[in-house]
């Protein structure tokens, strides 16, 4: 597939330092960071400067079928890049200029390789932010949060990627290029291309350019943990702060498991007793609506049972955040490994939906740790493993099927924010059903018939 | 005896590997990566590549895999960033020294590390080559050398603007007692001075000496110590850095001394931290290697956590600005220590550059055997350090001082290089001065 031939071609197109052939280099593009999915190592992977230079690869690729596989930074966690047939791997690290901050149409334009943090640290000089925070935002590139439609801790009250999306440029897999879109807030020409390119994981075309839309940085918030006994309360608590129409920037929750763990290596005061634990920040450009917004939280976790804490000081807001950041590699201690699943459910689920979960790690003898965004339903059951444990990992793939299935019974869904790839991809018709698949058939079959980018991801090739 | 460590058996690295779960947060703070913006630059893909090597999907000699394998400062700042607490520093130590082991250290690499092995062969060397440094480097100013043609041959670092610090022709340790005592000692110290104090740096060692004589230390500084042995093992070969620990640790044994003092980062990571994991399972270097590794400081966590600091109240009107070197801080988590220090003295006013814990570039010879890269982290270096219009660019470790006096010259900046012991002297001098 990868011959001489299309080696020589890659090298004219985008000069020779710009492709990689050793083995060696690409067996460094064979993974991303889902676990316990197959890997394999690409044929070449280049790296574009530019538009035309991919334009130039698609219409040789589709000529010799050459499958291809876009790619930011790797952290993808459900298989997004991993150049499953070989073939060309598009790494996008070396395309990662911001072209454009339009602060008074609150615009950035930005190519696909630009890192999340590094568009944020940009934009806050004209005291702006891009929302859109997933957790891997200081090596993660817009691009490929584009493609996966990532979502992020903020994401109860400012959303996710597909919101922050305003038009692109975009190589089809026909090698035809195509933009849409603009710095305009309304805009309905044509469809709504945004909902069709965010989150279609590489498999309907190549993102070249991005218009990200900007917001203002809320300039007062205020922070707080709280305490529960039972678990029930944590929940109510969480359904009680939206029904009271206070919508926090942030509203996470903490299992038992979870705060054993983080406590045992953190050690950061938190009650080892406790069943759970939420932590909220409030925001806004107002001081009083935040004033007002943090003592009906406050009011809320009285009446349930909670005990809060509100942060003082700029160090007691970090020393609450610490906590959560610490959740996921606190639990990574424990074991060698994890598995970091997003199974998400409507908010008011989500006491059953840990209840659901904690039955299932002691059914299948699974430590898991839950924490995760309480207030939009996503959480992030976490399975501590030793991949080298071969009956471990049967219980654990069964442990993980199971949880899907409840998510799903609650109405919820497969993938909150991590995507589809081909880590769920058995799943898929669980949620969709058959017709469902049929859709995504025919709309990969228009825009890509040669079934050339991304192959076997997203849209399952068999029944 | 020494039981099968990551360093014997590359087999052994498969339970280090397996807890990287493929982040890639790595990439975020990976000076090298923040270069070359490709995957096998970062720790996860050098850790794909044990992994690799581990399954039979390459062999551990394979060119490219090697030169790979290589390309890496060991800053250690991905361990910083690490959520699993993957032991990155074992693996890449443990994958050269596996492959020293089955390609064999290459020539000039045989000859430099074995001279190591031997500390009067080397000092003679090197006194040798400072009589001869004439030869190869032209002679700026004071102290200042630079490159003439012969050195140009051994690669494209030494290029006309190389500078380099004038190797003294006394090795520091010829110059001092091996005990410099005090009345009413506080507590005695041994000093390892590490090479770079001892062949380039002389100032910093008798300034040491001096602020710890101020403050009533009892200092011994055995003649006959060792290289620490980081530049063979971060090469791979392992063996002689195990002999040269070994050789450390038995002088160590001999004196009679409570703390070990290192002004540097790197020695001090190597005493601290590297002793005690190459001689693991030792029956009989082990123990010793954890107990002296319990007693090595940094210079500055002795004076302000150990002893009872005296601080000079001389005044220096300067703009200091502190660089964290690498290892001192992600190895030695040493960084509060020095800037409490440096704002103790009278009339220095810290100013804090960008990302004062980016690596400089040096990584000890990484600088030489990779030097486009290594040029491009020293430049974004020297660029935030000129942001910060400082006078002086403070640093714990000689290493750093030699590779920002490079990059500062050669991104036209008049600051001064200065270790933290040597503002601490001035000012204890200047208190004297005034006192007269």
């Amino acid at each position: 597939m990868i011959d001489d031939g299309f080696i020589k071609k890659c090298k004219d197109i985008f000069g020779p330092e710009n492709v990689l052939t050793d083995k060696a280099e690409l067996i460094t593009y064979s993974y991303d960071a889902t676990p316990g999915i197959p890997s394999e190592i690409p044929g070449v992977v280049v790296f574009p400067q530019n538009t035309k230079q991919i334009q130039e690869l698609i219409s040789f690729a589709r000529q010799t079928k050459t499958p291809i596989y876009p790619r930011g930074a790797g952290t993808c966690l459900s298989g997004g890049p991993v150049p499953l047939s070989k073939g060309v791997v598009i790494s996008f690290q070396r395309m990662n200029k911001i072209i454009e901050i339009d602060a008074d149409n609150l615009t950035a334009t930005v190519q696909p390789g630009v890192i999340i943090s590094d568009l944020n640290s940009a934009v806050s000089k004209y005291g702006l932010i891009y929302p859109p925070d997933p957790g891997s935002m200081a090596t993660a590139t817009v691009g490929g949060s584009v493609a996966e439609n990532s979502g992020g801790l903020r994401g109860l009250k400012y959303g996710v990627t597909k919101h922050y999306i305003m038009g692109m440029e975009v190589v089809l897999p026909t090698g035809e290029i195509f933009r849409y879109g603009g710095k305009t807030v309304k805009n309905v020409t044509a469809y709504d291309f945004t909902s069709l390119f965010v989150g279609s994981e590489g498999t309907l075309g190549i993102i070249t350019e991005i218009i990200c839309k900007l917001i203002p940085a809320p300039k007062y918030y205020k922070s707080m943990i709280a305490f529960f006994d039972r678990i029930e309360d944590a929940g109510k608590t969480v359904t009680d702060i939206i029904r009271a129409h206070v919508i926090p920037a942030t509203l996470e929750i903490m299992d038992k498991v979870t705060i054993q763990t983080v406590e045992n290596y953190a050690k950061v005061g938190l009650p080892v007793d406790a069943e759970a634990l939420l932590l909220i920040e409030v925001d806004g450009m107002g001081k009083d609506s935040v004033d007002w917004e943090a003592e009906k939280c406050l009011e809320i976790i009285k009446e349930n049972n909670g005990k809060a804490k509100v942060a003082q000081t700029a160090q007691e807001r970090d020393s609450i955040w610490t906590a959560r950041r610490a959740a996921l590699p606190a639990l990574a201690q424990v074991k060698p490994a994890t598995i970091l699943e997003d199974a998400t459910v409507p908010r008011t689920k989500i006491v059953e939906m840990l209840a659901a979960i904690s039955n299932i790690s002691k059914k299948y003898n699974i430590m898991i740790g839950t924490f995760g965004h309480a207030g939009d339903g996503n959480l992030h059951p976490t399975l501590l493993i030793d991949p080298l444990n071969k009956d471990e990992l049967e219980r654990v793939n069964k442990a993980i099927d199971e949880i899907f299935e409840v998510a799903l019974s609650f109405g919820g869904t497969l993938s909150g924010e991590h995507g589809i790839g081909v880590a769920k991809l058995k799943y898929l018709k669980n949620e969709i059903g058959k017709s469902g698949i049929k859709t995504m058939r025919r709309i990969k079959q228009a825009l890509d018939p040669d079934n050339i980018l991304n192959p076997a991801k997203l849209v399952p090739v068999e029944d | 005896m020494t039981a099968k460590t990551v360093f014997d058996d590359v087999e052994t690295l498969k339970k280090e590997l397996i807890r990287c779960m493929k982040c890639g947060n790595c990439m975020s703070v990976c000076p090298v990566y923040g270069v070359e913006q490709k995957e096998s630059s970062v720790a996860r893909g050098k850790i794909a590549l044990g992994e690799a090597i581990l399954d039979d999907k390459i062999d551990i000699d394979d060119e490219t895999l090697v030169k790979l394998i290589f390309n890496c400062l060991v800053c250690k700042s991905c361990m910083l960033a690490c959520p699993s607490g993957v032991r990155y520093d074992r693996i890449i130590l443990g994958l050269r020294a596996a492959i020293a082991k089955k390609k064999g250290l290459p020539f000039i690499k045989k000859v430099l590390f074995g001279l190591l092995k031997n500390p009067e062969l080397f000092d003679k060397g090197m006194k040798a080559f400072a009589t001869m440094q004439g030869l190869f480097l032209k002679h700026e100013e004071q102290k200042v050398r630079t490159p003439r043609g012969l050195l140009r041959q051994f690669g494209k670092r030494f290029d006309e603007e190389f500078l380099l610090p004038e190797i003294s022709k006394e090795s520091f340790r010829d110059t001092v007692q091996e005990l410099e005592d005090v009345e009413d000692a506080q507590a005695t110290a041994i000093f390892f001075t590490g090479c770079s104090v001892n062949y380039f740096y002389p100032e910093v060692g008798n300034d040491l000496i001096y602020v710890l004589k101020k403050n009533k230390v009892r200092v011994i500084t055995p003649r006959k110590q060792n290289c620490c042995g980081m530049p063979v093992m971060v090469h791979g070969d392992i063996d002689t850095a195990r002999e040269l620990a070994k050789k450390n640790i038995d002088i160590f044994e001999k004196v009679n001394a409570g703390y070990i003092i290192t002004v540097c980062g790197s020695c001090g990571s190597a005493l601290k931290h590297e002793y005690p994991i190459i001689l693991e399972g030792d029956t009989t270097y082990e123990e010793k290697a954890k107990k002296w590794a319990d007693n090595v400081y940094d210079i500055s966590t002795f004076l302000l956590k150990i002893i009872k600091f005296e601080p000079p109240k001389g005044e220096i009107h300067l703009k200091v600005t502190y660089h964290d070197s690498c290892h001192l801080k992600k190895s030695m988590t040493v960084f509060n220590e020095p800037r409490q220090l440096l704002k103790m003295i009278p009339g220095i006013t810290l100013i804090e550059m960008k990302k004062p814990d980016m690596c400089c570039g040096s990584g000890g010879s990484y600088h030489l055997t990779h030097p486009d890269t290594a040029l491009k982290i020293a430049q974004s270096k020297a660029e935030d350090i000129k942001q910060t219009q400082a006078d002086v660019v403070c640093t714990g470790c000689p290493a750093c001082m030699m590779q920002l006096f490079e990059s500062i010259h050669r991104w036209d900046n008049s600051c001064k290089v200065l270790h933290t012991v040597n503002l601490l002297a001035q000012s204890y001098k200047s208190e004297e001065k005034e006192n007269v």
